[in-house]
């Protein structure tokens, strides 16, 4: 037995990592990388209160955010190319115009 | 067992979360998020969630974070730059913070939450699969759709510019592109 607080607790750690990452890191893909280890970090805690309360829902949601978290890694991931390409840099300090 | 097995992966899944955010390098970002998410499919498992861990490794650890992986190498990614801090957010991040973090240890403290039972709410593929195709088929679908999109949309902004005739510049610049 394994009381619901510390789940809770493991995933708001997990989320305010990704915050701190969010928030700190320069590089476009580890901020990048940030945002999903905030989208794992609710995810458990779906998946904790989907136990909690008996409704499989919870972790039918957690799979459809999985699927869009698929979906949007693939997008961001080709505007870092797309970036890359006309900025020839990853720093987030550098890129601060919208148009060349 | 069950409070000995949670309490290992979960050390080992916020080393891998702490980990992360001490590398320069994005490679070893990429390697310990990795880390992160096959913690946190055991975590799942403990749980009685199978389906969402089996879909933890196969998804996360296996396709998104190849794709990471992939970009990190395609774009030869280097070690990070570090940027100068500014005063202002030294200044309000600090009492934030604190502010934060009595709030988060008042509601610790003061909570009763019930113990979570291993494996009382068992969610393998079969249970999951027939209410994804009957109580849930309308986002089901709409998500089918919403890949679809996001497919042409990574195709579209990837694909390679077209060269603009402006001048020898633009050629040039096409050049180095690959």
């Amino acid at each position: 037995m394994v009381p619901l607080s510390d789940y809770l607790i493991l995933s708001a750690i997990l989320f305010a990592c990704g915050i701190i990452g969010f928030l700190m890191k320069r590089n476009i893909i580890t901020i990048f990388m940030s945002i999903e280890l905030m989208l794992n970090g609710v995810n458990l805690s779906f998946v904790a209160f989907a136990s909690q309360w008996h409704a499989l829902s919870g972790q039918i949601f957690v799979f459809f955010v999985m699927v869009v978290a698929a979906a949007e890694s693939a997008v961001g991931l080709a505007i870092i190319i797309a970036v890359y390409r006309t900025r020839d840099t990853l720093n987030v300090d550098r890129v601060d115009l919208l148009k060349l | 067992m069950h409070l000995a097995l949670f309490l290992i992966f979960g050390v080992v899944c916020v080393a891998g979360a702490v980990n992360l955010l001490i590398q320069t390098h994005p490679i070893q970002s990429a390697l310990s998020l990795i880390v992160v998410m096959a913690s946190l499919a055991v975590e799942y498992l403990l749980l009685g969630a199978e389906f969402v861990a089996a879909v933890q490794v196969i998804v996360y650890a296996g396709a998104i974070m190849v794709l990471f992986v992939f970009v990190i190498m395609l774009l030869n990614a280097g070690e990070e730059e570090h940027s100068q801090g500014s005063h202002i957010a030294l200044l309000l991040g600090l009492p934030s913070l604190m502010l934060v973090g009595v709030l988060l240890t008042w509601s610790v403290m003061h909570q009763s939450t019930a113990s979570v039972s291993i494996g009382s709410l068992y969610g393998d593929p079969k249970t999951i699969g027939k209410l994804l195709f009957s109580q849930y088929l309308l986002p089901f679908e709409i998500t089918s759709l919403l890949i679809l999109i996001a497919i042409m949309g990574a195709v579209v902004l990837a694909s390679k510019p077209e060269v603009t005739p402006v001048g020898p510049d633009s050629s040039l610049a096409s050049g180095k592109e690959n």
